[in-house]
């Protein structure tokens, strides 16, 4: 930020002054910022905190070169494009930028178009496009895929990316960086401007926005920053001073919760997952006896509820809505003055962006309060707390971009119009993510877009993609690119099922939202549960559907919590070993917490911060040990599984684990204090260890589906497209078992191997614990549990089996059948 | 309970497989889903569907091109394996018209292969009406043997001795621990339908409305698990 800001006069045109004049204001220094980087020709990422006029500033550049444009007499083409990693947000900026330009009267169109958008505007903007065009990544990618795209953009000279920090690190952003290089292509002296919030490393965002081949991209992108907001004001609630033992759903405190919505204004109440939500949802309507207007938002909900919520919302009807990451981003609902985060929040830079959601103004802190469930929970929290005061945050590493999304951008390309093999490669290696991609990789991923990329040719002649007389290749034929239209995107979401009231004899009724498959495979008809915040019985699934009738005055079956979807940062896990052997630093907890760590010391021991804690322990007639690694629940499950592959050829007969986000407990037939821990724990577990369990394991076979689904291998079913009658399944996990077999060193189980790695068992998270903790593990033989031992183990029973456990299932059902014959 | 109220009888064979007895004849359940009728020394398999994955390719869905190999290396594990007089392919086992056609050459070589081994039964269905145009083998519309009539698919009501495929039986089994989706033969002791063989074949959940009618009481299934069939009683079994 060397260059300091033009003098405002140079920059505002009289209309634009008379404008903030007008009300009042006076343009804020980084939206003149804004708008000398524009004049200069410079991308630019501006870090705000909520509510400092951030999407004003993004914009402002934009109004102003186009309330001076001379008037034309043809549509002139899309002047800035818009994009919103959420279809509402998308909606809800057309709604605040409509203010300025009516107010000033400036013949500017602006206008969304996103999945909702009905086909006659869609229509419409094809042919008249607006000046500024506000959508989402995925609209964005099919403009891509569209024929005459080059000539749909040529006159396009910005695009705004906003809530950056949440695109960029994902399939998503690798998707979006790669429009962003095709855009650049058509329309050479397109700016770059990115709006984010609160970021711990703004050069990862500007390398990953910036354009070109060069490592040092980020110099070229401008980085402005807006005005610190108020210091926010965390605290944290303890139900009459205590904290349980263990559990996930803060039911201790609800009473407290209530409280706290009744003396706010307007509360938000973030939870982890939907089932919480839910959940917390249900206590609260159990308590308000003032009928306090408390509603509930996730993202199984049917889309029509939702809204609902958001327009009361809007409106200021409500005094609390019960919410998970779906209200995560910047939504402006102004009125909001508390926020109440339950259970623990998972990371520093989350938290600060909920907290943010409270109080759009600036000079005023926002307010949030912690509601811990359980004991570690607390210290996290209380970590949160200190890291949002120091204004510390999680860093990200820098992501490499996907090949199956890759893939997928190159079919789009053919779509458009014919591509030189050359030139594109220099295209997409223009995108931050792809920057380093080797030409083997690309030439590869072309080959498995024309033909599936297989070692056996028996597809050449059903290529998707054929080389044109003239060296290009472009798409097959019209009905190969609509195919490929249909399936653009790099979200993959679980199969939903729509949830749907009986109306008897198997007809379907009212729908009232969605459920993932999944979650159905707990329950049998007849069950109850909780869904859209009234309890509901299942009566039968049948293909897409799922039929429930209301249950009145049951306890409902709670389908199990499945924890947080979350893991601990990796930043927020540090700080929370750290206040652990700071004894000093116990001060600041309470007294039932710190007793327990107390306990701890004395019993066990507690390790300096980058030591392992292990505990080896008899109860009942098991052998219990338990670590407590604090690095999340996916990461303590891949570690147990492989821990009870290395004791099980120990000879040390483990009979079962359970892992949460703190810690992992193995149990066994026969005592594991003589053990070598060093030889148990080494680095090599991620060898041949890992590839052996990770081929079978059901992680891979998920992370293969959702490849195979980005990469145009499979397609997306779309709703109405479903085969009507008998649902026969061809699942993709055949796919998998044969791909293996036969050409392992395919690249979509490159890609399957490299999600899993990362999003589902987080091998990079245990490799770095394992090298952390070498010849740190420190051993306490106890002869009977230690505090810390008992949340983990009290989740004991509570698990569902992963989903390895196949056969174990089977053999538990066929011994079933033998006392079903038996009795 | 209906007249034929016999209980279920069954035993683990060396090679994993449930042996029992169905319609009267001995029989095997193997864990490849391959049907073994011993005193015939018949191994049965369906709905092979061979060149499922060069189908899709058609039509711009690039699925790995080696199901009929996988396809066909089990089968041919099998015949090593059970040495059988006769190899009894129960229908569909082209998945359409043309994937004759389609056969890589080895593919092709391998099926001839195997023609030397053992022989062929081709029972045709309504995918591979036909029969092979070029392969070795015999064709059939239906094969009776041992009390037991081998077809393509399932006839509507009591059909004593019937074994068929068509409808690719799968079984979701439920237990305390989860859930687990498998392929499975399904019988009541006297009639049976077998589990698709193929590589690519979907499975249809014996939940569903076309198994209803076949069988004389709650039949008991088959689960298709690692080198073991698990019998599984009709309670355990959940829809899809």
């Amino acid at each position: 930020m060397a260059d300091s800001p033009a003098s405002p006069p140079d920059l505002l045109p009289a209309r634009f002054a008379a404008w903030f004049h007008d009300r009042g204001w006076s343009a804020r220094a980084h939206q003149l910022e804004m708008v000398a980087r524009a004049r200069e020709g410079r991308d630019a990422l501006l870090i705000a905190p909520t509510g400092g006029g951030k999407t004003l500033a993004g914009f402002l550049p934009s109004l102003i070169e186009l309330a001076q444009r001379p008037p034309a007499n043809a549509p002139r083409g899309i002047h800035t494009l818009y994009i919103s990693p959420l279809k509402a947000l998308a909606v809800d900026v057309e709604r605040n930028l409509m203010a300025p330009i009516l107010q000033m009267g400036l013949p500017i169109v602006a206008e969304s178009r996103t999945g909702d958008t009905g086909q006659a505007r869609r229509q419409r903007q094809r042919v008249k496009p607006p000046d500024i065009l506000l959508t989402t990544p995925e609209q964005l990618a099919l403009f891509c895929a569209w024929e005459g795209a080059r000539l749909y953009f040529e006159n396009l000279s910005c695009v705004i990316l906003d809530e950056i920090h949440t695109l960029h690190s994902s399939k998503r952003g690798d998707l979006l960086a790669l429009d962003l290089a095709r855009l650049q292509q058509f329309a050479p002296n397109l700016r770059r401007v990115g709006l984010s919030a609160t970021v711990d490393d703004p050069d990862v965002i500007r390398r990953w926005m910036g354009y070109g081949r060069q490592a040092d991209t980020h110099e070229s992108v401008a980085l402005v920053r807006g005005p610190g907001g108020a210091q926010p004001i965390v605290d944290m609630l303890l139900s009459e001073g205590k904290v349980p033992w263990a559990g996930h759903t803060a039911k201790h405190a609800m009473d407290e919760v209530y409280e706290a919505i009744k003396q706010a204004r307007t509360a938000l109440v973030f939870v982890n997952t939907r089932f919480q939500a839910e959940f917390a949802f249900q206590e609260l309507w159990r308590l308000n006896e003032d009928n306090l207007p408390i509603a509930l938002h996730h993202g199984s909900l049917a889309a029509e509820q939702r809204r609902k919520v958001e327009a009361a919302m809007a409106r200021g009807e409500l005094r609390a809505v019960v919410c998970t990451s779906t209200l995560d981003l910047g939504i402006d609902w102004g009125d909001v003055d508390l926020v109440i985060q339950l259970a623990s929040p998972k990371g520093a830079s989350r938290m600060v962006q909920r907290i943010g959601r409270a109080n759009h103004r600036l000079d005023e802190p926002s307010r949030a309060l912690f509601v811990p469930a359980n004991r570690f929970e607390m210290l996290e929290c209380q970590a949160a707390r200190e890291a949002i005061a120091e204004n510390r945050f999680d860093g990200e590493p820098t992501r490499i971009g996907a090949l199956d999304v890759l893939a997928q951008h190159v079919m789009g390309c053919a779509c458009s119009e014919p591509f030189d093999l050359l030139a594109l490669y220099d295209e997409i290696t223009s995108a931050g993510p792809y920057r380093d991609l080797p030409w083997e990789d690309y030439e590869q991923v072309v080959d498995f877009v024309s033909t599936g990329g297989y070692a056996l040719k028996t597809y050449d002649r059903f290529r998707r993609i054929v080389k044109t007389l003239d060296g290009r290749w472009t798409v097959r034929n019209a009905e190969t690119a609509q195919r490929h239209r249909l399936n653009v995107g790099a979200i993959v979401s679980p199969a939903m099922l729509a949830v749907r009231i009986s109306m008897g004899r198997g007809r379907a009724g009212r729908k009232i939202g969605e459920v993932e498959e999944g979650m159905l495979e707990m329950l049998d008809p007849g069950d109850t549960f909780v869904f859209a915040g009234q309890v509901w019985a299942l009566v039968a699934v049948t293909g897409t559907e799922v039929l429930v009738s209301p249950a009145v005055n049951r306890d409902p079956k709670m389908p199990s919590w499945g924890g947080s979807k979350f893991a601990l940062s990796t930043f927020l896990a540090k700080r929370v070993r750290e206040l652990m052997y700071d004894q000093e630093h116990w001060k600041v907890l309470p007294a039932d917490v710190r007793e327990w760590l107390e306990i701890q010391r004395d019993h066990s021991l507690i390790p300096p911060a980058d030591d392992l804690l292990l505990e080896t322990f008899p109860r009942g007639k098991r052998h219990f040990m338990v670590v407590y690694p604090f690095e999340g629940r996916l990461a303590h499950t891949t570690l147990a599984m492989l821990l009870t592959r290395r004791l099980e050829r120990m000879g040390a007969g483990p009979l079962g684990f359970v892992c949460n986000d703190y810690a992992m407990a193995i149990w066994a037939l026969k005592p594991m204090d003589g053990l070598d821990f060093d030889e148990l724990f080494a680095q090599d577990m991620l060898g041949d260890d890992l590839e052996a369990w990770l081929a079978e394991s059901f992680m891979m076979k998920r992370a293969f589906k959702g490849c195979a689904i980005i990469s145009g291998l499979i397609e997306r079913r779309f709703p109405g497209h479903e085969k009507s009658g008998r649902q026969v399944t061809f699942s993709t996990d055949l796919i998998y078992d044969v791909l293996r077999r036969h050409q392992p060193d395919h690249l979509l189980l490159r890609c399957a191997r490299e999600d899993a790695a990362t999003g589902l068992i987080d091998v990079a998270r245990l490799g770095q614990l394992l090298e952390r903790i070498s010849g740190r593990i420190r051993h306490s033989p106890l002869e009977h549990l230690s505090p810390f031992s008992v949340p983990i183990l009290l989740e004991i029973g509570k698990e569902r089996s992963p989903g390895g456990a196949a056969d174990m299932i089977l053999a538990e059902a066929e011994e079933d059948l033998i006392a079903e014959a038996m009795s | 309970m209906s007249a034929v109220a016999e209980p279920y009888a069954f035993a683990i064979s060396p090679c994993g497989g449930l042996r029992t007895r169905l319609n009267g004849a001995a029989v095997t359940l193997r864990p490849s889903g391959a049907l073994w009728i011993e005193a015939a020394r018949m191994l049965v398999v369906a709905d092979l569907h061979l060149e499922k994955g060069s189908s899709y390719a058609m039509r711009g869905q690039m699925l790995p091109p080696y199901d009929t190999r996988d396809t066909l290396r089990r089968l041919q594990a099998e015949v090593v394996a059970a040495q059988p007089d006769a190899v009894v392919l129960l229908g569909d086992t082209f998945h359409d018209r043309s994937s004759e056609d389609r056969l890589a050459r080895d593919d092709a070589e391998g099926l001839r292969a195997l023609s030397g081994l053992t022989r062929l039964v081709w029972v045709v269905g309504n995918h591979d009406a036909d029969g092979p145009r070029r392969l070795p083998g015999d064709v059939a519309d239906e094969i009776a043997v041992e009390g037991l009539i081998l077809r393509h698919e399932p006839t509507p009501g009591r059909q004593d001795g019937e074994v068929a495929g068509h409808l690719h039986p799968c079984a979701r089994v439920v237990a305390s621990r989860g859930s687990v989706r498998r392929r499975c033969f399904v019988t009541d002791g006297l009639r049976m339908v077998v589990p698709a063989f193929g590589a690519y074949a979907g499975g249809l959940s014996i939940r569903d409305e076309a198994f209803s009618g076949l069988f004389g009481r709650p039949p008991l299934c088959g689960a298709l698990g690692a080198g073991r069939v698990h019998a599984v009683g009709w309670r355990s079994v959940a829809g899809d």
